[in-house]
């Protein structure tokens, strides 16, 4: 088994469509968390394939479209502190701040650099003693321990010129004040696969038992997605709520025991900031006490101006799932992949970028 | 953001292991994954292997959909 091409057959694929169609009679809304599955229900035309019954829903679970104005305005002030080399997550570099970008910070001479794992913010802080390696600190549960694992072999070899600026969020505390809005209506949830991965099913439980929706734990091919839906549709029709595993061959009702507990090692929830949604409690993950001397706040002065929003983005109501891309005045007009204005549209798993690149004109 | 991909463990070197990802080679962390050993597939986060993919629950997975997939 190499877990890619087995799951993505098209007789199988066309046999849950079937199902799904077969199976439907009640109008249906499920909302797919994980810009992952957004961007597999693009790229795959799921959409038009599942029956007037069902209607899919982005959600809120790509993390740099989430960070808030304020915390990106932090990431660019920090990167143009002397002897600072600011290590990120490519997908940041274009994300428009209040005034800025990292990437125009990196063009006016700030050292920006974008690494593909914590290990490489490492290396790069064990190669430059001189310098103050700041890595920003961003995703969800699923890179999280990653971050933490990397404070910790930094804590092990002594290493003090390392510091993380930590955005990471946490999802089921924004999938909790998203239903507690009561903005969006929903009949299942595609919870995402990787988050779980770490966090385990068990996570997803509060939704199924306190708000009495479906989930299903998902993962990122094709049939993954379809077999979810059907599973979903499934649980409608028979009108049960529970939380189910499609992807159990990475996913554990108790999740990954070792990355949770480096996680709560090196982190503890805070307070975040979330675009479009404003502050949720302890939705965020800030550096513990004893490993304070590696968080780039309490290490940096940091004073970032008073923040802006781009007026006109809806990127914040498309994130809440009450706006689709296509209500936006900006898409595809002034707002498009190659001049971006929202956070949306910059990442590649934004849904202003999913429909732009795969919606064609009839999305 | 959470894009992770499966790879196989080739070799395992204290903490790090090589990987194959469909005929590439990379180093990566079992900070995460302890438990992993050399012909497991794990899934690649950021360098990181974030868990050990169950043969048995893939192969469970697929009979599954493939007996819906003939009533349907």
């Amino acid at each position: 088994m190499k877990y890619v091409s087995e799951f993505r057959d098209s007789a199988l694929a066309k046999g849950l469509i079937a199902q799904v169609c077969r199976l439907s009679s009640t109008p249906a809304r499920f909302m797919e968390f994980c810009g992952g599955h957004t961007v597999t229900i693009f790229r795959y035309g799921i959409r038009q394939v599942l029956p007037q019954t069902v209607t899919m829903v982005s959600g809120p679970g790509c993390p740099v479209c989430v960070t808030a104005n304020k915390d990106l305005d932090k990431t660019i002030a920090l990167a143009h502190f002397p002897d600072v080399i600011l290590a990120t997550f490519g997908d940041m570099l274009r994300i428009p701040g209040s005034h800025s970008s990292l990437q125009q910070a990196k063009a006016e001479g700030a050292d920006v650099r974008m690494v593909y794992s914590a290990m490489d913010a490492l290396n790069i802080a064990r190669e430059n003693p001189e310098k103050h390696v700041i890595f920003v600190g961003i995703g969800f549960e699923t890179t999280a321990p990653t971050i933490a694992a990397s404070v910790l072999q930094a804590a092990k070899e002594g290493l003090d010129n390392y510091y993380i600026l930590s955005l990471h969020k946490l999802s089921p505390p924004v999938v909790k004040a998203l239903l507690d809005s009561g903005e969006v209506n929903l009949d299942g949830f595609i919870c995402p696969g990787h988050v779980s991965t770490v966090t385990g099913s068990q996570a997803w439980e509060f939704i199924s038992r306190d708000y009495g929706i479906p989930c299903v734990v998902s993962g990122f091919e094709p049939l993954d997605v379809l077999h979810s839906i059907s599973m979903l549709v499934s649980q409608v029709e028979t009108k049960r709520a529970e939380v189910e595993i499609a992807y159990r061959r990475g996913v554990q009702p108790e999740g990954n025991p070792t990355a949770l507990r480096l996680m709560r090692e090196v982190f503890a929830p805070c307070p975040a900031d979330w675009r479009g949604m404003g502050e949720i409690p302890a939705s965020g993950l800030k550096l513990r006490e004893a490993y304070l001397e590696f968080d780039a706040e309490t290490a940096f002065d940091i004073d970032s101006g008073p923040t802006r929003e781009t007026e006109g983005c809806l990127c914040g109501q498309i994130l809440r799932g009450v706006a689709t891309p296509q209500d936006c005045p900006l898409f595809g007009k002034a707002c498009t992949p190659e001049e971006p204005v929202g956070p949306c549209m910059v990442s590649s798993e934004g849904s202003c970028s999913a429909y732009y690149r795969y919606g064609g004109e009839h999305a | 953001m959470c894009v992770a991909i499966p790879a196989r463990v080739n070799s395992i070197q204290g903490e790090q292991a090589e990987v194959g990802i469909g005929g590439i080679t990379r180093t990566v962390s079992l900070q995460l994954t302890p438990e992993a050993k050399v012909g497991d597939y794990v899934i690649v986060h950021t360098g990181y292997a974030i868990n050990v993919l169950d043969q048995q629950e893939g192969e469970e997975t697929l009979r599954l959909i493939e007996a819906i997939a003939r009533t349907a």
